[in-house]
């Protein structure tokens, strides 16, 4: 069984399809409509709800795409949507915000905005307009231009985040608490098919043992497109969400070592702190709905060509710990990636957590080129860490997305930067040897000529940003 | 009815409602989730789903179809293929080419050759993946260049001409050619085509259609049924977006739907998933276009030869029109003396392309804009100047190539305007000044207009209708022909009503468009919503308002002028009043009929296509746009950073909701040059199928700076309240995003070299353009 608060009703559920998405139990078993489906992909945020989990003790409010959502993952969470916003038959106060500032036309994703704006008023007071940017990036409007979306949105400036929400806090926590030590595992069964929710690594490596083909579920951001594009209907999934070992962070003077099942938005302010060159990319990696449930676990493992981390990964020397039934192994990420989504990782394997070392004379440039700044795969993503003593490059890993069939390293451009001076004329050998390491290909994103040049350039853009020009801007996004 | 409402209660203070910001009817209900569209209604009981299967090829034959793992398949109720269709096979719009379903030529990735029915659509959708479908494969045809060299057209060609273009060209000081490449676009509606299909009495049918052309899907049900008009009633509440993509392309899947109701005597709904709906259906004509242009020392254009070649796809759909359109506005803003301009209709084996917002105009209008931008290299000035030397003017400067007067210019006057209000001077000093200390980063600056013409080219659709209700207790129901998809076009027509009646517009209530209400409409399309469906409404309310007037000196003694409305109520003789309520009731009581229909048709239009002359348009709507972008020299990536719009829309009939159209438009025109990319594989399959491949604008592409005011100034022509239309033309501002991008190109170049920038201007086109211009300037050529 899975329980889990539909606003403030519990729902138990066990014998749901295990790959019944959040949308689609909206839509067809709640018959609650005023959620929409305008992708099934994850792309366009129309779908958006607001999960509310306690942790801490208090509860943390995510917006993210029920269109990729598992019904099973809500297990021992409140799900608000929509329809739940009004009080008494008054608009919530970004609902009627929407409505005094012209935020909506054909309203089609306006449910989708108000509960990515619903769960940016709960989390964030008075936010700026990059804030504001970041908070809506994964909603798609095509009628508005968004200027008064913007608007709504800044306009809730100096409200508290108060509302019936805040009013029942205490409650909904104590409801999720009870509910939880109630239900510790969780699990849908239909037609011989199951969502499993374990708690424990133990668990997890012993469902792994008896499913050996089961399909892990992390944030579940791609894996989900399975279901809703390939109709595919996978027999086991399991949900890595509640397991308490991945979920845990460890910052030392030596690593940072990072849960698997730990999302980009939960990893973000350490990121930030450590790496910052890395913490940026995952502003600009999927909408904040994806981040809200797609971890590093679940990227690195999916080994997806594109994935925005592994470069980074790759760069920054990061270290797999793997744990197969009781064997627990470290893989080192340069042994991971074996062929186009394909890895080192063994059956019934999983990866525990990723562990990067920190490396203090150690500089970190990463960059993402896409057509489109916000929500965007990239054409080529590129990872550049980098030691540079008294000006000559003494150390390099460069991870590149985009160029290969898998994230890969660039070993002739490294070999060819260490022991040059950093400068235009000393990455030429360099630039020149990308074109060894790498034969993109032409796809819908981009040619592999132009892959290939700007994996080129951008190394003139870390020298550039670090050199005697580092005051100018060189990135569109650093002057607009 | 015996007893009458109580109306004691009801208050009329409010009065008067156009002009003012009215909020959108359905905003309250948008952003409560409570506004229904059609995949959100509780279907009947039994109520079927349909799944439709297409081809995977672009070309060939079907050589075998097998569909009985499709039928056995789980929920699997029936199957639909085109020998079940009893009437009409071919919804060809206004040509034939368009067969709801296929089993032998195949045209097309994507063509559909049957639907399934099935008790859930997942049932349905995994049903419909189920069929073997042998084909024998041709090479599909898919180069506009190549159907362009073969003549391989869906409809003949057009040709405008004026003067002598030929002798202009050769005595013209100086003479530049050009070709550019104008990609297409996907509508990206957020809300999916859908249509649900009930089954009704007499073979009849109600039918809910995402549609902006209700009574083309009531006529195309009833055709492929063979079945009479009257039997088919379309309904058609709200649209999630529509953009154009459900004008003509709306109806195939309600015919789907009806087919399958005619079949299993239960409701079907068909509703298509994005990438079904992205593959299935029609998009922006990708263009063609090339121009030959001679003009003299000071950049004033002296002839022009210009072609246009629309990509339609594989059938003509609207494709007559919307290459005419493209003509229509290929001088766009500027005076041609002598020219000529011809369009063609390519046939490529990809949908039909169909209508979306401009309908051909943005295509044409690109190919001059380019112009105006190259004459500048050449002579060495700012663009602006170019554009503004070439505007229309007076008397020997005012003929359009299809020989239509422009009157009423106040472009000029709009351009200057904006010229002061954006800065346009000091900020293009000052990024000249910062681009020459700028590595890597370079800004560019652009200022393009827009002269947009009102009116469907096809002229009989210049036509509306309306019908309003009063009840007694003085509530009204309004109907029109127009449907709502977001551009607040019910908003407006409620402000109409009420400023005719001179009531409280919370007084009015918008139904659903129906077919059975008001007949023989035409498409909510070429920015006419409110034009033509306004006028019908308010000639509606004039009736009733006059019928009331008439009674009341009737029964109270006095003269009918002596009868006035205004502030929610009714005034007659020496100062006594009624509230428009108890004018309804008193009404009624003397058996004054409270129902009205409404008609307009739009004055002084005309085309003779043969002689490629006319009026085709009531008046033209005008605007134009700065915009600032930095590109960056390395990747290609770049940011639009300011824009500053004036546009023209008349007295305006709702500033909100026109700002809305304005600013939406805008960025929609954006997304459609800068990162929407179409993209077809070799085998005609395409590969930008969804919202991760095909990408439009998100919110941080909006730029900061975005300052929008309108031109107010009354239409000079008897428009509804003077006000002008507002749908498509904004969207057409947003060639200043191309044009901003082509002057910081330009500038590594120092302004030397006119940059070829086809569009969507993606990053990867723009490094191109960089290292292209680089690579010119390092030979030291002029452009």
């Amino acid at each position: 069984m899975i329980r889990f608060l539909f606003n403030d009703e519990l729902v138990c559920l066990d014998d749901c399809s295990p790959d019944t998405t959040v949308l689609e139990y909206l839509r067809t078993i709640a018959e609650q409509r005023g959620t929409k489906e305008g992708c099934a992909s994850g792309d366009c945020g129309a779908c958006t709800v607001v999960i509310a989990e306690a942790i801490d003790g208090q509860l943390r409010y995510c917006n993210v795409n029920s269109c990729i959502t598992f019904l099973g993952g809500l297990h021992g969470k409140q799900l608000l949507t929509v329809e739940h916003l009004q009080q008494s038959g008054a608009l919530h106060p970004v609902q009627q915000a929407m409505v005094d500032l012209h935020g909506s036309q054909c309203g089609f994703c306006t449910p989708g905005f108000i509960m990515s704006m619903f769960a940016l008023y709960k989390n964030t007071h008075s936010p700026s307009r990059a804030e504001v940017e970041r908070g809506l990036a994964g909603n798609l409007c095509r009628c508005t231009g968004y200027r008064p979306i913007i608007d709504a949105a800044l306009s809730l400036a100096g409200k508290s985040g108060q509302d019936q929400f805040s009013d029942s806090e205490q409650a909904t926590l104590e409801r999720l608490t009870t509910l939880v030590s109630e239900t510790p595992t969780g699990q849908l069964t239909y037609r011989g098919r199951h969502f499993f929710v374990p708690t424990s690594s133990d668990e997890l490596a012993s469902l792994l043992l008896t499913y050996p083909d089961a399909k892990l579920v992390a944030g579940g951001t791609d894996l989900a497109l399975s279901v809703t594009q390939q109709l595919q209907q996978p027999n086991v999934l399991i949900y890595t969400g509640r397991v308490a070992e991945l979920l845990t962070i460890t910052d030392s003077d030596a690593a940072l070592t990072i849960g698997a099942g730990v999302s980009y938005s939960e990893a973000e302010p350490l990121l930030h702190q450590h790496f910052p060159a890395f913490a940026e990319l995952l502003d600009r990696l999927g909408s904040l709905q994806v981040r809200n449930q797609g971890t590093l676990g679940g990227n690195v493992a999916n080994a997806s060509p594109i994935g925005d981390t592994p470069p980074v990964l790759l760069a920054l020397n990061a270290v797999l710990h793997v744990r197969t039934g009781d064997q627990r192994q470290s893989i080192g990420i340069d042994d991971f990636f074996l062929g186009y989504r394909h890895t080192a990782l063994p059956e019934s394997g999983f990866i525990e957590r990723i562990e990067i070392p920190k490396q203090p004379d150690q500089q970190l440039s990463v960059f993402k080129v896409s057509k489109r700044l916000d929500d965007d795969i990239s054409a080529v993503c590129a990872a550049l860490a980098l030691v540079i003593e008294e000006g000559h490059v003494r150390a390099a890993r460069l991870g590149f997305g985009g160029m290969a069939a898998t994230p890969a390293r660039a070993l002739k451009a490294e070999q060819a930067l260490i022991g040059q001076p950093f400068t235009e004329a000393g990455i030429v050998a360099a630039q020149q040897a990308l074109a060894q390491d790498f034969q993109p290909i032409d796809d819908v994103r981009a040619t592999g000529t132009y892959r290939l040049m700007v994996a080129q350039n951008l190394l003139l853009r870390a020298v550039y940003e670090q050199g005697a020009d580092k005051e100018q801007a060189m990135e569109v996004v650093q002057y607009a | 009815m015996r007893n009458l409402s109580d109306i004691s209660h009801t208050k009329q203070t409010k009065t008067g409602a156009t002009g003012v910001s009215k909020k959108h009817e359905s905003a309250p209900k948008h952003v409560a989730g409570t506004a229904v569209y059609v995949d959100d209604m509780q279907e009947p009981r039994g109520t079927l789903y349909g799944a439709v299967g297409y081809s995977s090829i672009a070309k060939g034959r079907i050589m075998a179809l097998d569909l009985a793992s499709v039928r056995a398949s789980e929920g699997v109720v029936d199957v639909l293929e085109v020998q079940d269709i009893p009437g009409h096979i071919d919804i060809g719009a206004v040509f034939g080419g368009d067969p709801l379903l296929t089993s032998d030529e195949v045209k097309y990735q994507g063509q559909p050759i049957f639907v399934v029915a099935a008790a859930t659509e997942l049932q349905a959708r995994r049903a419909a993946r189920k069929a073997i479908i042998q084909y024998q494969e041709e090479t599909p045809l898919l180069d506009v260049t190549k159907a362009l060299g073969e003549q391989q057209f869906v409809r003949p060609s057009h040709f405008m001409k004026r003067g002598d273009q030929d002798a202009a060209l050769a005595n013209a000081p100086h003479r530049l050619q050009a070709k550019q490449h104008v990609g297409g676009q996907e509508h990206f509606y957020l809300e999916g085509q859908a249509a649900l299909a009930v089954p009704a009495e007499d073979g009849g049918m109600l039918v809910y259609s995402s549609t902006q052309h209700p009574s083309e899907v009531q006529k195309l049900v009833a055709e492929v049924l063979n079945v009479p008009l009257n039997r088919i009633t379309v309904d058609m509440r709200r649209m999630g977006g529509g953009f154009g993509g459900k004008e003509s392309q709306g109806a195939a899947w309600a015919c789907m739907a009806a087919l399958l109701v005619m079949k299993t005597g239960r409701a079907v709904k068909v509703r298509l998933p994005r990438v079904d709906d992205m593959s299935m259906t029609g998009k922006r004509h990708p263009f063609y276009n090339a121009y030959d242009i001679g003009f003299d020392e000071q950049g004033l254009i002296l002839g022009a030869d210009i072609m246009v070649a629309g990509d339609c796809g594989h059938s003509p759909d609207l494709s007559d029109a919307i290459v005419d359109r493209a003509m229509f506005h290929a001088d766009n803003a500027y005076y041609l003396p002598d020219v000529a301009i011809a369009g063609h209709r390519c046939m490529t084996n990809t949908v039909s392309h169909t209508a979306f917002r401009g309908f051909g105009g943005p295509q044409g209008m690109m190919i001059i804009e380019r112009a105006m931008d190259d004459i500048a290299r050449v002579i060495g000035c700012d663009p602006l100047d170019i554009r503004k030397r070439n505007l229309y003017g007076g008397a020997g400067r005012d003929m359009t190539p299809y020989h239509q007067q422009v009157e009423h210019n106040v472009l000029l006057e709009l351009i200057e305007q904006l010229e002061q209000s954006s800065d346009y001077r000091a900020r293009r000093d000052e990024i000249t000044q910062w681009n020459s200390t700028s590595k890597v980063l370079k800004r560019g600056l652009a200022l393009t207009p827009v002269k947009f013409g009102i009116s469907f080219t096809l002229q009989h659709l210049n036509q509306a209708g309306a019908l309003i209700h009063i009840y007694t207790d003085g509530s009204i129901q309004v109907n029109h022909g127009g449907t709502e998809m977001g551009q607040g076009l019910h908003t407006k027509i409620i402000q109409i009503v009420a400023e005719a009646l001179s009531i409280d517009p919370n007084e009015i209530q918008i139904t659903a468009t129906r077919t059975d209400k008001v007949p023989n409409t035409s498409p909510t399309a070429a920015s006419s919503g409110t034009d033509l469906n306004g006028q019908a409404a308010k000639n509606a309310a004039l009736t009733l308002k006059q019928r009331i007037s008439e009674c009341i000196a009737e029964q109270k003694g006095c003269t009918i002028e002596q009868v006035s409305f205004a502030d929610g109520k009714v005034h007659w003789g020496e100062g006594e009043s009624m509230s428009f309520a108890e004018a309804a009731q008193f009404a009624y009581v003397n058996r004054v009929s409270l129902s009205a229909t409404g008609y307009y048709k739009t004055p002084k239009i005309w085309y003779d296509r043969e002689q490629a002359k006319g009026r085709p348009f009531f008046y033209f709507a005008n605007g134009a746009a700065v915009s600032e972008v930095v590109v960056d020299t390395l990747t290609g990536e770049y940011k639009v950073v300011g824009v500053d719009i004036l546009h023209d829309v008349g007295r305006s009939l709702n500033p909100a909701v026109d700002r809305g159209q304005i600013e939406g438009g805008f960025i929609q025109g954006m997304g459609w040059l800068t990162t929407e990319e179409l993209k077809w594989n070799e085998k005609g399959v395409l590969t930008s199928n969804g919202p991760a491949t095909y990408k439009i604008p998100a919110i941080s592409d909006t730029p900061k700076r975005f300052n929008v005011d309108l031109f107010e100034r009354d239409n000079d022509e008897e428009t509804v309240y003077h006000s002008k239309a507002v749908g498509e033309p904004p969207f057409m501002l947003a060639i200043s995003v191309w044009s901003a991008l082509r002057d910081a190109i330009s500038n590594v170049s120092d302004y030397n070299v006119s940059p070829a920038l086809d569009t969507p201007a993606t990053p990867e086109r723009v490094l191109h353009a960089v290292m292209a211009t680089k690579a010119e300037m390092a030979r030291g050529g002029e452009s």
